[in-house]
């Protein structure tokens, strides 16, 4: 029977509310992705992080595409469990959950509110990232510190811009060690990537 | 689908390159002079193990005889490795783990690192693109650390300007591998999947000697010598290097956690 011969009161009406359906389906399973959090820095959600990149239906499955972070990032694939995890909670055992990497992701992604989150937590979030190479010049730690983040970040205990870097690597990839002059209180940056 | 062996091989080079110099500066991991370089060095080995994973999984796929990642890196031998011989050379001379050697090497290979990087973002196979992408933002921090140390080191006491001059002078003649045409390479810069790596050289150059010059080190002269590291010829010591690296996989094949 083609779709034309049915009533034509009825049928539109039920085609919208099967398409309002799906689109009340995939607002929810993006929530429910959008609130796993990151096994590293649990304040952190995906959806702060910015590395949920799409949720859809592909025909009645379900389809999540997230975008690793930093390639040789160890959470990445506990990230992708705690996704399938969270959306079976959810009533969708059979999700597929697929890593895109171009567009590459950027610590310009990250929320507003997820920068709150990370200064709360103790630390500085990542400034805007920069696209040009600043040339270093090495006449001491404090002087590294202010040539290659210009902006430098605030403290994150008691908001100085007075720090220096004690180390590029810190305690996780992806954040560098501080000291605030202040305060005199060491804290983790995230470092704009 | 089974892509064309230059492209397959290319990424295999791309991506050994990665596995090899990422397995060297793992082996520094709580051997660091320093707890801050212990970190430094664990985080540049971790990215590019994250690239070699990514690299040999493309090459995998365009192989389409369903190799994953650990297959090409765990189960392969010796001769199928297509790294540039500098990234198998030990981290020091004989049994000794130098730093100097260490740094040289991520300096002159990671100069070049950025700029291959750069370029084959443009790379008309997209999934290669899109890892070069990423790959862009990690080696340019990757040189800056080797060239911070560079410059700290050469221009530092008498003991560390010579000890890094030696690391220069003995590591410099492996650099001419990078530049030494081959057929793969210029079948792939045809076909806009890869670049001829001899077109960078003139940036890489620039890039080196203004990093030497702040250093107070001075450029090798070019040597005649050319490892083949890339063509499957390697050193004695790639060996061992796999020995290690492959032994847990080899001894479990298909374990899985």
């Amino acid at each position: 029977m083609s779709p034309l011969s049915g009533d034509s009161n009825t049928l539109p009406s039920a085609t919208e509310s099967v398409a309002e359906a799906r689109a009340e389906s995939v607002a929810a399973a993006r929530a429910a992705a959008g609130a796993v959090t990151d096994p590293e820095i649990p304040v952190l959600t995906l959806a702060d992080l910015g590395i949920l990149r799409d949720v859809r239906f592909d025909g009645e499955r379900l389809q999540v595409t997230l975008t690793p972070t930093y390639t040789g990032c160890p959470a990445t694939q506990v990230i992708e469990q705690d996704v399938r995890d969270a959306l079976a909670a959810q009533g969708w055992p059979d999700a597929q959950v697929r890593t895109s990497l171009s567009p590459p992701w950027s610590t310009d992604w990250i929320s507003e509110q997820g920068r709150e989150k990370l200064r709360a937590y103790g630390i500085a979030p990542p400034g805007p990232v920069s696209r040009e190479h600043v040339p270093v010049r090495l006449t001491g730690l404090a002087r590294i510190a202010r040539e290659t983040a210009p902006a430098g970040p605030a403290c994150p205990r008691c908001t100085s811009q007075r720090v220096e870097r004690l180390a590029e690597h810190g305690s996780t990839a992806c954040k560098a060690l501080y000291r605030c002059l202040a305060c005199r209180e060491p804290f983790d940056y995230f470092k704009p990537y | 689908m089974t892509a064309d062996p230059a492209h397959i091989d290319y990424v295999t080079r791309l991506g050994d390159n990665a596995l090899v110099l990422g397995q060297r500066l793992a082996e520094w991991c709580g051997h660091g002079p320093v707890l801050e370089e212990d970190l430094a060095l664990t985080n540049i080995a971790l990215d590019l193990i994250g690239q070699a994973r990514l690299l040999l999984a493309h090459a995998g796929a365009l192989e389409g005889r369903g190799r994953n990642e650990d297959e090409l890196a765990f189960q392969r031998d010796e001769p199928d490795f297509r790294n540039w011989t500098l990234m198998e050379l030990p981290n020091g001379v004989g049994k000794h783990d130098d730093y100097a050697i260490t740094i040289t090497r991520n300096f002159l290979a990671g100069a070049l690192h950025k700029l291959l990087w750069q370029a084959l973002s443009q790379s008309s196979d997209p999934e290669l693109a899109a890892i070069a992408a990423r790959a862009t933002k990690e080696a340019g921090a990757h040189w800056r650390h080797a060239s911070e140390w560079m410059v700290r080191l050469g221009d530092g006491t008498e003991l560390s300007h010579q000890r890094m001059q030696a690391a220069l002078d003995r590591l410099w003649p492996y650099t001419e591998e990078f530049w030494t045409p081959d057929p793969i390479e210029k079948a792939v810069a045809a076909a806009g999947i890869g670049v001829a790596t001899a077109s960078l050289r003139p940036a890489w150059d620039a890039t080196v000697d203004e990093v030497l010059a702040r250093a107070t080190l001075v450029r090798p002269r070019a040597s005649e010598f050319r490892s083949t590291g890339k063509l499957g010829s390697h050193s004695e010591h790639l060996g061992f290097l796999l020995a290690e690296m492959q032994s847990l996989a080899r001894q479990h094949p298909g374990a899985s956690w």
